[in-house]
């Protein structure tokens, strides 16, 4: 038999696949926002007016995009440098330090989350050494703040800053950096004017999968965030399992899909406008 | 001049070399915590941990006492297991039908196809709990399965794809043009070079499903409880000590397993690329 199938249609499966299981569900969500009752009877606005007529609500549509704001900074912050001595290891130690780096990914969320109540609690470590060291009396409170949010956080999600950051900067090529030094130019504005330009397409990915990352990240956001921060996820938790108000869940639910995609829509654009530079 | 540039290459090597070393400690220091937390002798997660023992392992492991944990371990571990299967068969057809396709309907199914990585989870989970509920599906772990093949098929489709477009094209051609058909070249050609690619793919989509939240916080039930949707309970409610012990197995079991794939198929370069 020599029948062969067309190339293409190998992704009918899976397309079938996301058709009805991808596809039409998030279609349904849309739908059910536009129902009044909680018994989805009645097609209306109801729904969206009430969820921004409130300004609470702004709010914490605001919280939760600058959560994931923080959250990508500090990843940035302490990740770029880290990929920056990254790639002038011998790679046999880049193995060691890529295999420490990708470890947490394959680790649970929940348990990474864990972690930081041991670390950050009143008896945890940070508070132990705090009081140890004099520093402190009494405990501090880290936990149920934004700041222990966003110190967990930026562990959490630091896997996926740092792994197309040191792949896009693995490429550079090295004579760039000794052209640049041997014009005279400092290492600081080595970093500035050559490599930070050229590894921006890795620095936007590692920024946009950090962003999707945190602004969603519902167990680190209810555990170590706690009732009285709330975000986006934690109210569509609460309005879906808790309070079954499926249209409004729905609202809130898309409210954060739209936020977080214009986010991310922005970022890609950028990120395609610095690597069109860059070949074009 | 000079004393000017060594001053501002120091204070580079500080900078750089400093922040580096923070962001290693950060990364590393809560994994090693968790884990010597989990051997302590007290009733509480102090740290230093006072003493060692094996008591909440041991309680961790008592068929009686921890019963519900078990089940939610079995439960994660079969779904994992068949969301994977399944999205290796859907994915790497996918990944081979879709890598040297230049249509731009080939590149719009791709995006598509990727697009559980950027889209919030939550958003997806919720969709899938009305969907399933309004055509008139009781909650079960085969609904469990979908899902999560959904959002964990874009990991096997990278890593297939890019195990694709690193194989040589004249190799397809010499097998076409001795005779053989193109499921002989498939089987023959093709997937043992792409083998090791679509195998880590594999394991990072049953890692994935073993940790997915936003899918089995909507689906599953008391009776279909997943593993992280049961330790979130645990967390939650009263700081149960036993999900240092948990953590423990699963840092020990992901340590080994990441281990196995690094020397079989070489799991971080496949990552990076």
């Amino acid at each position: 038999m020599r029948w062969r199938p067309a190339e293409w249609q190998l992704a009918l499966p899976l397309g079938l696949a996301f058709a009805s299981l991808f596809a039409a569900p998030l279609l349904l969500l849309v739908g059910v926002s536009f129902f009044n009752d909680e018994r989805i009877t009645q097609p209306g606005f109801g729904q969206w007016i009430k969820f921004f007529g409130d300004p609470f609500h702004y709010k914490v549509i605001a919280d939760t995009l600058l959560l994931g704001a923080k959250a990508v900074f500090a990843t940035v912050v302490i990740g770029y440098p880290l990929a920056l001595v990254f790639i002038d290891l011998p790679s046999r130690l880049q193995r060691v330090l890529l295999f420490v780096i990708v470890m947490p990914l394959l680790l649970s969320v929940v348990v990474r989350t864990f972690a930081w109540i041991v670390v950050l609690g009143r008896e945890g470590v940070v508070n132990q050494l705090l009081i140890g060291l004099g520093v402190i009396s009494e405990p501090l409170r880290l936990l149920q703040t934004e700041l222990g949010l966003v110190i967990s956080l930026t562990q959490i999600e630091m896997p996926l800053m740092l792994l197309p950051l040191i792949s896009v900067m693995s490429r550079l090529d090295p004579n760039l950096r000794d052209a640049s030094a041997s014009l005279g130019a400092s290492r600081w504005r080595t970093l500035f004017t050559v490599i930070v330009p050229l590894s921006m397409p890795g620095l936007i990915a590692g920024c946009l999968l950090v962003f999707a990352s945190a602004t969603t990240a519902f167990i680190s956001q209810t555990v170590i965030g706690g009732v009285r921060l709330i975000y986006l996820p934690l109210l569509i938790w609460q309005q879906s399992l808790v309070v079954f108000n499926w249209p409004f869940a729905a609202v809130a639910s898309l409210s954060l899909l739209i936020s977080v995609l214009s986010v991310i829509a922005a970022l890609s654009f950028l990120g395609r406008r610095s690597s069109g530079n860059l070949h074009g | 001049m000079g004393r000017r540039r060594s001053f501002a290459d120091l204070s580079y090597a500080l900078v750089v070399g400093g922040l580096a070393l923070l962001a290693v400690v950060i990364i590393v220091s809560p994994v090693v915590i968790v884990l010597m937390t989990s051997f302590t002798e007290g009733r509480s997660l102090k740290f230093p941990p006072q003493g060692f023992s094996l008591q909440w392992y041991e309680q961790l492991f008592d068929p009686v006492r921890s019963r519900p944990i078990h089940r939610a371990v079995a439960n994660s571990l079969e779904v994992a297991a068949w969301s994977t299967a399944l999205g290796v068969l859907l994915g790497a057809m996918a990944a081979l039908g879709l890598t040297r396709n230049r249509h731009a309907a080939a590149r719009v199914a791709d995006s598509v196809f990727m697009s559980p990585l950027v889209l919030p989870g939550l958003t997806f989970g919720l969709a899938a709990l009305m969907y399933f509920t309004l055509i008139g599906f009781r909650p079960s772990l085969n609904l469990i399965v979908a899902g999560h093949m959904i959002v964990t098929v874009p990991f096997i489709l990278r890593t297939t794809t890019a195990s694709l477009s690193q194989l040589d094209p004249a190799l397809l051609d010499s097998s076409r043009s001795l005779g053989a058909s193109w499921f002989y070249t498939m089987r023959r050609v093709v997937l043992p070079l792409i083998l090791p690619g679509i195998a880590a793919g594999a394991f990072l989509s049953f890692m994935a499903s073993l940790d997915n939240v936003p899918v089995s916080l909507f689906l599953s039930t008391a009776r279909t409880d997943m593993l992280p949707i049961r330790m979130w309970g645990m967390m939650e409610s009263t700081l149960d000590p036993r999900i240092a012990a948990v953590s423990g197995v699963l840092i020990a079991a992901a340590f080994l397993l990441m281990l196995v794939m690094e020397w079989t198929v070489g799991l971080t370069r496949r990552m990076r690329d």
